[in-house]
């Protein structure tokens, strides 16, 4: 039965599911690179849509009067006469809204996103519609939580296509089209239904087992329940659908496994098939002991493969990531308009509104002279906007954390950015930190100005190892160009005594470490970031030309403490 | 295919209904009872029915009195010049009006936030009037900020301003007036994706922390509770009105009441040796602890705030005031708890 449906399979379920009521569900995110998997999946979902459905694409950058409703300025203006229109989200009333780039969503819009979906109005109209966030995301970029807890379904369609073999892309579409003609009859109920007497418990319990703190999720999958049955009596595999749709993708762990099912520890984790193959021996329903082990198991097996290994390896860093993205997104963009002053529109940009409401006021006079006109703007009255770039700085600690000291330099370290950080708390200031031992370099902490996120990236820092100087600077600089990216300004700050002894490919070696490291310092100068090298050995230049291979400042502070050191940082930068 | 005007109407999920998160509940309970406390922070994990809670608190409130056709619902009682509106003479009638809860979202601009120019009117009629804002809207009512602690800097600047002279002054675009701008600041959101600043922080009067439910039992029943409300919203709500019905009474019992609720001096020292053993800032922890418990006496209906209604309520009055040390690694309800141990030992 829940012989693992491929994710393809999974994917066209929710599709089918949310064309039958896209408000209920609230919509879904699909994470996927653009291209002919994910329009397939879209067109899947609009031809199972009742015809005549809104279908609505958000423009990137949508302002306020376009999404939520207002003043048709245009019309207003050919019509001398107040012309309202309704929003984007009032028309796709009763159908789906889809959001192309769904994680460089500004918070703003996701925030009222978010409250149309809760209320289902939009300004006293109805907006009752089914959300599609299209998440193209990099590694780390992911839609606002806020908005995808709200969505019943996360789709990952990125492995969709390329698990056939290596090659991925013009594999995708025949890779597909052959997987569907099986694919169809088996998602409502091809197995004989094993009553389910309480649905809502045991979708509570899953919940609880695999970690699923939200209580939306539940709620969605009590939804989805009532969908698959129609009314009927619920049945195993309704609650099994269900739990492997909404909440197997948003595990934050795996539940202990029984000891005695040893055939089911291996689950396809590498390479989800794309034709179910028959592994019905993984749970026979005609034993069910413990009710809830079979859908269980079937849960497990629907966990997308990356999060998987992430769960089996006991990585947890992933969902704070994520959680941290609106706040990122709030804050990173630039140039935010503050106002508007007087000024020529071919330089700047023209603020329309304050245009015309300059203007409105002496309507009445000027077409008292010329009447053939709607409207006299006169060029006294055009506006720019002015726009105010962040000066928010985000600091990159970039931390030693290799060999025998590293412990101690690392609990300075620490304590810098924690004092550091506890400034940023009233300077609306971010840090990051990247440390570097044995084989490479980790983002320990994204940027942030969280405190509670701090403290618990910091905690778990390890020491110990080879120093592989290279990779840190490299990591430290990629972090830091993605904070320039958005808008923030960055600055680097290298606790290392520069004694380099670990390349880039994880090997040892003193001298080509060394070149590697020099080498890496001089990107740090040709993007032009500013940087702070704290030389923390005792002897020795290496440091220093580190410094100077980075165009940074260099300050030698073997024995620094926490306090010395962030005054250090701040005097420097 | 767009639905009849009346199904839009779906009815909020009821307050009454709400499972558990009993601190929230109580926080916009005294709230309702009495404006003056200065607010209520939600601080929590995602789907624990912050948003639902303060939804829900507009439909459960009982409707106020406003005088007809003014833009910022103005008490009929109130002097008519401090309101544009009703200073422009004319009858005030009166009629009977939902206390507004509007919603402020991320990203708002500042016009929609303290009003503008009205352009339909400017062009059309060549005529320079005021359009309200947001602030004019809320007036009497609440303000609710879903994510407060992602809100830009210059809106928070804009709302301390408002929240702490309940006037809002408007200057721009050849525009000149003040207008009434009292209402009580909601504000949600999860602190793992930023610090409120602390400025915002200490205008709140009472904030909460809210986790998900840990036990099975308690979420089997938030979500069977949600389930059969959306399965049929009405039925859900008219089975739950009763229950609705009952909180309304109870908090128009404790508005009546609350004038004559006695704050006794023990119950003032008490406050006063709280807020010495936690170092609070300035006196606004004392006197939003004794607001928030005289409304608490009053929603319990008794004559006089008690050591209950402190200990009851000083968590959420105090826990974000304390002097923090950032990274104090103890969370602030567990220092409030501990100095409330001390000062009722």
């Amino acid at each position: 039965m829940n012989a693992a449906p491929s994710p393809w399979t999974d994917a066209r379920s929710a599709a089918r599911l949310l064309a039958a009521d896209p408000h209920g569900l609230r919509g879904a995110v699909v994470r996927a690179a653009p291209g002919p998997v994910r329009e397939r999946w879209l067109d899947d979902l609009r031809g199972a849509l009742q015809p005549g459905t809104p279908w609505r694409r958000l423009p990137p950058a949508i302002g306020d009067d376009g999404l939520l409703g207002g003043l048709d300025l245009a019309a207003t203006l050919a019509a001398g006469r107040p012309v309202a229109r309704a929003g984007l989200l009032a028309q796709a009333d009763g159908g789906i809204v889809v959001v192309p780039m769904a994680e460089r969503l500004p918070a703003g819009t996701a925030s009222r996103l978010a409250a149309a979906l809760d209320t289902g109005t939009v300004a006293d109209r109805p907006a009752r519609f089914g959300l599609i966030l299209l998440d193209e995301g990099e590694a780390d970029e992911t839609v606002a939580e806020a908005l995808a807890d709200r969505l019943a379904f996360r789709i990952d369609l990125s492995g969709v296509g390329s698990d056939a073999g290596t090659d991925a892309g013009s594999d995708a579409g025949s890779d597909v089209g052959s997987g569907d003609p099986e694919a169809e009859p088996s998602a409502a109920g091809a197995d004989t239904t094993a009553a389910e007497p309480d649905p809502v418990g045991s979708l509570c319990a899953l919940a609880e087992a695999f970690g699923v703190a939200s209580l939306r999720a539940p709620i969605l999958a009590a939804r989805v329940v009532r969908a698959l049955a129609a009314d009927g009596p619920v049945g195993r595999d309704h609650v099994t659908v269900a739990a492997r749709l909404v909440l197997a993708p948003r595990a934050t762990r795996l539940p202990p496994r029984e000891p005695d099912s040893p055939e089911a520890a291996a689950p396809p984790r590498e390479d989800p098939p794309a034709d179910p193959p028959p592994e019905a021996d993984v749970a026979d329903p005609a034993i069910p002991d413990a009710p809830d082990d079979v859908v269980l198991e079937a849960v497990r097996a629907a966990i997308p493969p990356n999060l998987l290994d992430q769960l089996l390896s006991g990585q947890q860093r992933l969902a704070a990531a994520r959680a941290g993205r609106v706040g990122q997104a709030a804050a990173a963009r630039t140039g935010r308009p503050v106002g508007s002053r007087r000024g020529d529109p071919r330089r700047e940009r023209l603020d329309l509104l304050a245009t015309l409401r300059a203007a409105a006021p002496w309507q009445a006079v000027r077409r008292a002279g010329q009447t053939t006109r709607p409207i006299v703007v006169r060029r006294d009255d055009l506006r720019i906007r002015i726009l105010r770039q962040r000066t928010e700085t985000t600091t990159v600690f970039c931390v030693d954390a290799s060999g025998s000291a590293a412990l101690e330099r690392l609990a300075e370290a620490k304590g810098a950015v924690e004092l550091l950080l506890a400034e940023a708390y009233v300077r609306r200031d971010r840090v990051a930190l990247v440390a570097f031992r044995g084989g490479g370099a980790e983002l320990v902490l994204p940027p942030t100005r969280s405190l509670t996120r701090a403290k618990r990236g910091l905690s778990g820092l390890p020491g110990g190892g080879g120093t592989p100087l290279a990779s840190g600077i490299d990591a430290a600089v990629a972090v830091a160009i993605g904070v320039r990216r958005s808008g923030s300004r960055p600055a680097i700050v290298l606790l290392t005594d520069g004694r380099a002894n670990v390349a880039r490919s994880g090997e040892g070696g003193r001298a080509r470490a060394g070149a590697e490291a020099l080498q890496a310092a001089r990107a740090v100068r040709a993007a032009g970031l500013p940087a702070l090298v704290v030389d923390t050995g005792s002897r020795g230049e290496e440091a220093r030309a580190v410094a100077d291979a980075m165009g940074a400042r260099y300050l030698k502070l073997p024995r620094a403490e926490a306090g010395q050191l962030s005054a250090a940082v701040r005097a420097a930068l | 295919m767009p639905p009849a005007a009346s199904s839009l109407r779906v009815p909020t999920f009821p307050f009454s209904a709400i499972v558990g998160q009993d601190e929230m509940r109580q926080a916009l309970l005294i709230a309702a009872v009495d404006p003056v406390v200065g607010g209520v922070l939600v601080f929590g994990d995602r789907g624990t029915g912050k948003s639902t809670a303060i939804r829900a608190l507009a439909a459960l409130l009982p409707p106020m009195r406003a005088v007809a056709g003014c833009p910022y619902s103005c008490d009929p009682g109130s002097p008519a010049e401090a309101c544009p509106h009703c200073a422009s003479g004319g009858p005030r009638r009166s009629h009977k009006t939902p206390v507004p809860v509007v919603d402020l979202p991320l990203g708002a601009t500042e016009d929609r936030v303290v009003g503008t120019l009205d352009l339909e009117r400017a062009l059309g009629a060549g005529v320079k009037a005021f359009e309200p804002g947001l602030l004019a809207r809320a007036n009497r009512g609440f303000l609710y900020i879903d994510e407060v602690n992602l809100l830009e800097d210059h809106l928070v600047d804009l709302l301390l301003d408002v929240a702490a002279s309940g006037v809002n002054t408007v200057e721009r675009e050849g525009l000149s007036l003040r207008h009434p701008a009292r209402f009580v600041l909601v504000g949600s959101g999860n602190p793992e994706e930023g610090e409120l600043r602390p400025q915002l922080l200490d205008r709140f009067g009472l904030a909460c922390e809210v986790v998900t439910p840990r036990d099975i039992p308690t979420r089997i029943a938030v979500v069977r509770a949600r389930d059969a409300y959306e399965r049929d919203p009405a039925a859900f709500c008219a089975a739950q009105e009763g229950e609705e019905k009952k909180i309304r009474k109870r908090i128009l019992l404790a508005r009546e009441r609350l004038p004559e609720v006695r704050v006794p001096d023990a119950a003032l020292e008490r406050a006063a040796r709280l807020c010495l053993a936690l170092g609070t800032d300035g006196l606004r922890g004392e006197l939003t602890l004794m607001r928030t418990a005289r409304a608490l006496a009053a929603l319990d209906g008794a004559d006089a705030v008690t050591d209950e209604h402190i200990r009851r309520i000083a968590p959420a009055s105090l826990r974000h005031r304390l002097r923090r040390n950032p990274l104090d690694e103890s969370g602030s309800t567990a220092r409030v708890e501990r100095a409330l141990a001390e000062v009722f030992a």
